[in-house]
């Protein structure tokens, strides 16, 4: 089980078997380099963990361990795991600030214990087959017992369509599930049990209003936080997006270790997405050792397969492959760590989903303003066909109607319903396997009690940190592209301290007006070059349908997308109907594939299909074809409407 | 259905419906049933210009002339009459 995810580990690997359960691991070595060899056992034997990611405040957790009489054999993080367990029990986890994603037996009560960090930075899958327990960090692991079935999980396919990703515990594998951030899994006599430990809590406090003391609160924490996020036995480097969130962390990098940072970078050939002038002036600013990964629309293309397989879900942005070809890059100029400044966004409010939904309900409140709809001009401004829009359909577009306003999901419903058009590419047999279900009123059902009582804009929040941060940004865009190549990414805006600290903080602290990331801005003068303070949040983007098609004056072919959706392939793997996607591809290929929503559903669509030929079917790539796959999705549903 | 409604609904069918046989009637809002996305409205203009020969104003890319195939017909003819002249 642990052979297909070997590059996760490649520097070690051990597996035990204690009684009734098996453990094993693969060992990416970063902290005690000599000590920390997995599976791990304490001195009597009686527990044995295997566990994947960093615990950050290992060194003060074993000083508190080592108080309470505790002995160690080792200073890897791993041996504290297996002492806070035996200190705290289940409720260790409590105690961890990191990253991980790991198993306990406990032998003398006969009980496995699974955990996952609070927002799900390391990935955790299970299963079960007949009275048999299956675990592993990717869902390759468990796909390679003969005995899980191969079957694609329809409603994990719509949700997918709906928000970018299938929301945990369900996957796009039929009886696969995830283990949701923040949650433990005891398995003892027979039994299952599922544990909420953390969650995020938007109760704000009143009387935190100051924006230059929040500013300065807020650069204490992250300076705690990247430092024990510099905690490590081999040499930490930093990505620079040329934005501000990675700037910072590789500041408080540089500053923490004083001495020589090791940066790296995407460089696209098109103007359109491409950075590289800001992370200069990041570089050169920091004054740090840089190597850039130069990336063409073709590179895209063809890494997009090896992508996929390692996503194992579908994708609706080619977003990840670039990340996919740095990571390497990383890997070969000798690193295996990476600070990068994901969860920014999240928790501080930098997001143009947040903007929109701030402009259009600020225009519900008065929709006979004139002014009111003006404002949806500032939104998107590295748009160019948006902003050519004119502004009656920019207005028709979004605007509010009386029920998107009482709806609990506002902020999301025009992301969500322009995905879920989608969907209209279904085969009419998943369709039909679908008819009735509406994956939006099912999520808003099953919201938190307390989610009503928020601050509208922590509940857009909200819905983005647990929705598409872990099952999309530090999932498909961040472990599976990093550790790809055996490269671990720390994220110093994630840190719980401060995740806690930003949910408390008043909204209009996280954004001004229409200023994102407002007291981010503030605690960042000084730290870095005041022009990346000062200009506004171009999301991180790569090329789509020109990937793959390239243009009608250079067009591009990919043997592998010409296969997959030809008509015949999309007949037999029947999720799409073939005759819309024929017009889609005739589309793509005449270069008037334009719209977001069409290239959505484009790489949608070929990323499926992707996935449909490497795990259910022979493999399209070389890697992924030795991972074979004889049965049929459609049959292994046991769903004889959709064989 | 006149030749120009013809054009339309073909394009429509084509490039909006890729297609499938969705029913669309003449007065069937396209932004109504999230046929034109955000940026989708562009690509309709783009072929009215090419296809009928007209220029369309930014001050006319409004839904009243162009969210159904009755108003996208109608506004085409008017703009058409318009190019022609009158004497």
């Amino acid at each position: 089980m642990i052979a297909p995810i070997r590059y996760r580990g490649p520097d070690e690997q051990g597996v035990r078997i204690e009684g009734p359960v098996g453990l094993g691991h693969v060992r990416l070595s970063i902290i005690d380099l000599r000590g920390g060899r997995q599976p791990m056992a304490t001195a009597d034997g009686t527990l044995w963990v295997t566990f994947n990611g960093e615990i950050f405040n290992y060194v003060e957790l074993r000083q508190e361990l080592l108080a309470r009489g505790h002995r160690f054999q080792s200073r890897s993080d791993t041996e504290v795991i297996l002492h806070a367990y035996r200190e705290y029990g289940e409720r260790c986890v409590e105690h961890f600030n990191g990253q991980w994603a790991l198993a306990i037996w406990d032998v003398p009560r006969q009980r496995l214990l699974l955990a996952r960090d609070r927002l799900g930075v390391r990935p955790l899958f299970h299963t079960t087959v007949g009275s048999r327990f299956l675990f592993g960090s990717e869902v390759k692991c468990l796909l390679a017992d003969p005995d899980v079935p191969r079957a694609i999980d329809p409603r994990g396919l719509d949700e997918l369509f709906t928000f970018w990703t299938p929301i945990a515990p369900r996957t796009v594998f039929a009886g696969i599930q995830e283990l949701p951030p923040g949650h433990t899994l005891t398995v003892q006599n027979g039994r299952i049990d599922v544990r909420r430990y953390w969650q995020f809590d938007y109760h704000v406090e009143p009387g935190r209003a100051d924006g230059g003391q929040r500013a300065e609160e807020l650069l204490e924490l992250l300076t705690a936080s990247t430092q024990i996020r510099l905690r490590s036995d081999v040499p930490v480097g930093a990505y620079v997006s040329g934005g501000i969130d990675s700037a910072v962390t590789a500041a408080l990098a540089r500053r923490a270790t004083g001495g020589l940072l090791h940066t790296f970078s995407i460089v696209f050939d098109d103007p359109e997405y491409d950075e590289s002038v800001h992370q200069a002036e990041v570089v050169r600013h920091l004054d740090t050792q840089h190597q850039a990964l130069h990336c063409t629309h073709a590179d895209l293309g063809q890494a997009f397969p090896e992508v996929v397989y390692h996503t194992e879900k579908p994708l609706l942005r080619t977003a990840p492959a670039p990340l996919w070809l740095l990571s390497r890059l990383v890997r070969d100029a000798g690193y295996k760590v990476v600070l990068t400044g994901e969860g920014a966004d999240e928790m501080l409010g930098g997001y143009d989903l947040f903007k929109e939904s701030k402009v259009r309900r600020c225009w519900a409140g008065d929709p006979a303003s004139r002014w009111r709809p003006a404002l949806l001009g500032r939104l998107y401004p590295y748009m160019p066909r948006l902003q050519a829009q004119s502004p009656a359909y920019l207005q028709a577009f979004f605007r509010v109607s009386p029920a998107d306003l009482a709806h609990r999901c506002f902020s999301h419903l025009p992301r969500w319903e322009m995905t879920s058009g989608i969907k209209r590419f279904f085969s009419p047999a998943l369709r039909a396997e679908l008819e009735g279900r509406d994956a939006v009123a099912e999520l808003a059902s099953q919201l938190p009690p307390e989610f009503g009582a928020w601050h509208p804009f922590c509940q857009a929040q909200y819905l983005e940190s647990t929705i598409l941060l872990p099952g999309y940004i530090l999932s498909s865009q961040g472990d599976r592209m990093a550790m790809a190549h055996g490269v671990e990414g720390r994220f110093p805006f994630l840190d719980h301290r401060l995740v806690e600290w930003a949910a408390a903080l008043p909204p209009r602290l996280k954004m001004r007006g229409l200023c994102e990331k407002y007291v981010l801005k503030r605690a960042a003068r000084g730290l870095v070059p005041e022009g990346i303070v000062a200009r506004s949040k171009q999301p991180y983007r790569a090329p789509e349908c020109t990937s793959f098609f390239g243009t009608p004056e250079q067009p591009l072919r990919h043997d592998y997308v010409e296969e997959l959706l030809d008509p015949e392939r999309v007949t037999r793997d029947g999720l799409f109907d073939p005759v819309a996607v024929s017009h889609l591809v005739a589309k793509a290929r005449a270069g008037r594939l334009a719209g977001v929503r069409d290239n959505m559903a484009l790489v949608g669509i070929l990323s499926t299909q992707i996935l449909v030929g490497q795990f259910f079917r022979e493999g399209v790539t070389g890697q992924a074809a030795a991972f074979d796959a004889s049965s049929d999705w459609a049959s292994a549903t046991g769903n004889p409407a959709l064989t | 259905m006149n030749s120009r409604q013809e054009k339309i609904v073909q394009f429509l069918q084509e490039n909006l419906l890729f297609g499938q046989n969705a029913p669309l009637g003449e007065t069937d809002s396209l932004l109504g049933l999230g046929l034109i996305d955000s940026t989708g409205v562009l690509e309709l203009v783009t072929f009215l210009e090419r296809e009928f020969g007209i220029t369309v104003d930014d001050a006319e890319l409004v839904p009243d002339n162009l969210d159904t195939i009755a108003n996208l017909t109608r506004f085409v003819t008017a703009k058409q009459s318009a190019l022609t002249p009158s004497g």
